[in-house]
């Protein structure tokens, strides 16, 4: 019979995924590539919301998307028909993706230097947040069919975006939706968020959502390490 | 489902520890685990219970500690203490709060034979 003993860990339970997204991270430092997990609940417009985003961005830079789903090709095939490259995860009974995933992913799809990687997260207001995948800047989107409290009921992927796109804002004139208070309270939650009104069907508000994008961009261009060396 | 995500990532770090530590079972498993991480504790213990089956960690009791939010108040510029994420500052109410404390997620120790 062997005797007890403690071994004094510490360890971050997370730990093997934050290595996966350092690593995720540092390469798309070096190539320059621009990685935005989007993250929404199912049902926000978030493909439509990206299919009409590269549409707009095509021919201006590359641009690459990895698609996270439960199941099913149909979001991929969504993207692929504007023209740019995406692989399709399944993460089966998972319901985020990780950045172990997102490393392979990248591996398959190699996406150029200086293109802008949408990683378009599973629909999942919980899960998500707790996972780097390696990206710049979490983009929540959030439509005005949900509640303006959303932010309030889930705070912690609210507090881990730095960008909040309200969705479907042609939709405003049928609903009570208050997007005042929707954006007071993602501010409750983060007050440095910034916040844009969207509508991806109209095209409204799209220009302002890509500068951001642009700018975000030219961040990751001139953050490259071997830029800093020379 | 997010905390079944969690204790499989803490059965896979007692697996590695398992064999570079040599011990073949552990006893009690103690976590620290913060109001803000985003970790439903009592969804935390159902799910441990189910993911450690089969494991090293079969049957081991787990312990939770769980520590405070705190964040810093920026008009008031003090550490204040909060319970969730969307709470103001408990002094002043405003909401220009910065968490500076309880997102953590963490083994602390094992107990092996």
């Amino acid at each position: 019979m062997s005797q007890a003993r403690l071994i004094q860990l510490e360890a971050d339970i997370l730990g093997k995924n934050n290595g996966y997204a350092a690593a995720n991270r540092a390469r798309f430092a070096e190539a320059g590539i621009l990685a935005l997990n989007l993250v929404s609940s199912p049902g926000s417009g978030k493909t439509a919301l990206l299919c009409r985003t590269l549409d707009m961005l095509a021919g201006e830079f590359p641009c690459a998307v990895v698609e996270g789903d439960q199941q099913t090709s149909a979001d991929a095939d969504r993207i692929r028909a504007t023209g740019a490259p995406a692989i399709q995860i399944n993460t089966g009974k998972g319901c985020h993706l990780d950045g172990h995933m997102v490393g392979h992913a990248v591996d398959h799809l190699h996406p150029a230097d200086g293109s802008v990687l949408f990683i378009e997260n599973v629909g999942n207001l919980v899960c998500p947040a707790a996972f780097d995948l390696g990206e710049a800047h979490k983009v929540a989107i959030l439509s005005v069919t949900e509640g303006e409290d959303k932010p309030l009921k889930y705070p912690d992927m609210f507090a881990a975006a730095d960008l909040v796109l309200i969705n479907k804002t042609d939709l405003l004139p049928h609903l009570d939706f208050d997007v005042e208070l929707a954006m007071a309270n993602a501010r409750r939650v983060n007050h440095r968020v910034r916040l844009l009104k969207v509508s991806a069907r109209t095209g409204e508000g799209m220009q302002a959502w890509l500068d951001w994008v642009r700018g975000a961009r030219l961040m990751a261009l001139s953050g490259r390490p071997s830029q800093a060396a020379e | 489902m997010h905390e079944m995500a969690i204790c499989e990532n803490i059965r896979v770090l007692i697996e590695e520890q398992a064999r570079t530590q040599h011990f073949s079972r552990v006893e009690r498993v103690c976590l620290e685990i913060g109001a803000l991480s985003g970790v439903e504790v009592e969804a935390l213990r159902f799910g441990f219970d189910v993911v450690m089956r089969g494991s090293v960690a079969a049957d081991a009791r787990l312990d939770i500690v769980e520590t405070a939010g705190t964040a810093w108040c920026l008009p008031c510029a003090v550490t204040v203490t909060i319970g969730r994420r969307y709470d103001p500052c408990p002094r002043c109410g405003s909401h220009q709060i910065q968490v500076t404390g309880g997102e953590e997620m963490k083994i602390r120790e094992l107990e092996v034979t």
